[in-house]
């Protein structure tokens, strides 16, 4: 299908909406009634079709109005993007593999073509056709990590591995869930980290870390994280938290539908071909309350995960002050009948809402 | 002087150990305040050592205190300076020539041997030649997550950011390379509820 793309807003007067299309396809993160963390990853070999999972850089959409809001944050704050100097050929790497997967994936949008080390580039979206020489930076208006995720959606992480560890040497990074690359890049693997709850002492990250290290050129991964954000603000970062953090306390019964948003990260992982690294690109999904209600299995697993999850999770994911108003809410769209297993909404076969 | 405990804590924040005497070509001592007593006691465990040491000694608050019993020790080269940053071009200096054998002693405040490991990570050194052990003021020093500014010898949680003025809570959150831990709002949420100042570790 072609995409239609909106003109929407991610701040100020926040006009971000998902068509049903959006919220169909939308990666509900939660395979059954409860949640705990996990070392949930998986192959990332495509999915069902119009799927979030099917495409190698899934483009919706939001597209061209994420694009316009990383520019705004960039041109705010430059340290959202940076690279260590012994990073350039990742970059290059990751302009590569973005570049191949999104002509093959969306002919009609993104075109590239090579003769030798001569490239064009054309992304229609965004009106952009560029020719340069790949590997030569002073042929391209920014860094190749810069320039080629200035027009791809979610953030990205690249990671060297060296000493069997993986280290956060550069990265785009506009639209986190409150973490600071400027703070964090640099740092290994269990240093980032440090502060989530739990997990290290579940020894999530050592397994993690483990399957990271041994993932292959032309095998990538994929996994699900989640949190809660409220109004669909994409930028919600600890440098800007001084400014944000007063949206939190806005809720009411009666606007929460509207103002309160789940958000989910679809992360995978690809080992670059030149540099050994590791890319990591962070896609971000946001769907208001009142549209995954509209999926009735959704509506009354939200309501289970989100009464049950223990407090350590939902004091850091940022909702514990918010988790009553939530619960009032989500309850109305819980009657209390089992739902299938899975993610999908399954929407043909699942009963309606009987209360 | 006893040592500090610190408290158990996430994986970011850096633990320091005690210093031992090692082998090596040459041996750079860089140390703050109470940090000079780390480096006595290490002289005492080894005292030819010091024949092919170079110190370099901030006494800040401690002013004469420690001056005579380290050049007692007879180093090859002594330096005592007024604050890190004017040491900081000696520092780099020493670090720019060093060669496989140098071995790193950093004593003193967290504030004094994370900026001297970062500098001697970005100059090439090798971790494992870089030994720390912490004495003296147990005060942190915070980068503002929001200005990006750094303030010195943080005492009390919550805090005032030197720079830009906002409240800030003070995390165990450690960036190696700032040598820095992170401070952030805390009154975000609820604009000019700030609560009373109180002594880290108490
Ligand atoms: C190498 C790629 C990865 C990068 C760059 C990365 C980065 C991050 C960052 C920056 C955070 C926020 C930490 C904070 O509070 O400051 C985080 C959280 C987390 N990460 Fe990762 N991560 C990676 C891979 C993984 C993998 C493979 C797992 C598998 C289990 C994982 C599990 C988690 C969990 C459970 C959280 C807490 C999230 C929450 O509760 O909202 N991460 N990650």
């Amino acid at each position: 299908m072609t995409i239609q793309f909106n003109d929407e807003t991610f701040r100020d007067d926040y006009t971000f909406r998902n068509s049903d299309w959006a919220v169909k396809r939308f990666p509900f993160p939660f395979h059954e009634d409860s949640y705990m963390y996990s070392v949930n990853m998986e192959q990332h070999r495509g999915g069902p079709e119009g799927s979030v999972y099917e495409k190698r850089f899934d483009v919706d959409e939001h597209y061209v109005s994420e694009m316009k809001d990383r520019a705004i944050v960039l041109a705010d704050d430059p340290l959202r993007c940076q690279s260590l100097p012994h990073m350039t050929l990742a970059g290059w790497d990751l302009l590569e593999l973005i570049m191949v997967s999104k002509s093959e994936d969306y002919p009609d949008l993104f075109e590239l073509h090579r003769d030798g080390n001569t490239w064009r580039w054309i992304n229609k979206p965004l009106g952009i056709d560029d020719t340069f020489t790949f590997l030569d930076e002073t042929t391209l208006p920014f860094g190749p990590m810069e320039y080629i995720t200035r027009q791809s959606q979610g953030d990205f992480a690249v990671l060297d591995q060296r000493d069997d560890m993986l280290w956060m040497d550069a990265g785009m990074v506009t639209t986190q869930a409150d973490w600071s690359l400027d703070f964090d890049i640099g740092m290994n693997f269990f240093e980032w980290h440090a502060p989530v709850p739990k997990a290290h002492e579940m020894g999530i990250f050592k397994r993690a870390l483990k399957f990271l290290l041994n993932i292959q050129q032309g095998a990538p991964a994929r996994r699900l994280n989640w949190t809660m954000t409220v109004n669909p603000l994409l930028d919600t970062s600890p440098e800007n938290y001084h400014k944000w953090g007063i949206q939190k306390t806005g809720l009411t019964a009666e606007n929460i539908g509207q103002k309160q948003f789940l958000r989910v990260e679809l992360q995978t992982f690809y080992r670059l071909p030149r540099s050994n690294a590791l890319a990591f690109p962070i896609r971000c999904y946001l769907i208001a309350f009142e549209d995954i209600v509209s999926v009735p299995k959704w509506g009354r697993r939200l309501h289970r995960v989100i009464r049950d999850l223990p407090e350590e999770l939902a004091t850091y994911k940022g909702f514990i002050d918010n988790r009553p108003k939530m619960l009032d809410y989500l309850s109305q769209y819980d009657d209390g009948l089992p739902t299938s297993p899975g993610v999908w909404p399954d929407l043909d076969t699942e009963p309606a809402l009987s209360k | 002087m006893s040592k500090f405990q610190f408290p158990e804590s996430i994986m970011s924040r850096p633990v320091y150990g005690t210093l031992e005497p090692r082998l090596g070509h040459a041996h750079l001592f860089v140390a703050d305040a109470e940090g000079a007593e780390a480096i006595l006691d290490l002289a005492k465990k080894d005292p030819g050592l010091m024949s092919s040491a170079h110190i370099i000694f901030i006494p800040r608050a401690t002013g004469e205190t420690y001056v005579e019993q380290l050049k007692a020790l007879r180093p090859a080269q002594f330096y005592s300076g007024p604050s890190y940053e004017a040491a900081l071009p000696r520092l780099r200096r020493v670090f720019s020539d060093a060669s496989m054998g140098l071995q790193v002693y950093l004593s003193g405040t967290e504030g004094l041997m994370g900026q001297a490991q970062s500098e001697a990570m970005q100059a090439g050194i090798a971790p494992a030649a870089i030994q720390t052990e912490h004495r003296g003021s147990v005060a942190r020093r915070m980068q503002c997550v929001h200005c990006k500014g750094i303030t010195e010898d943080v005492m009390t949680d919550p805090f005032v950011c030197s720079h830009c003025g906002l409240n800030l809570f003070v995390r165990d959150h450690y960036s190696r390379r700032l040598a820095a831990y992170q401070g952030v709002c805390i009154d975000a949420e609820d604009p000019g509820n700030v609560p009373d100042p109180v002594e880290l570790y108490s």
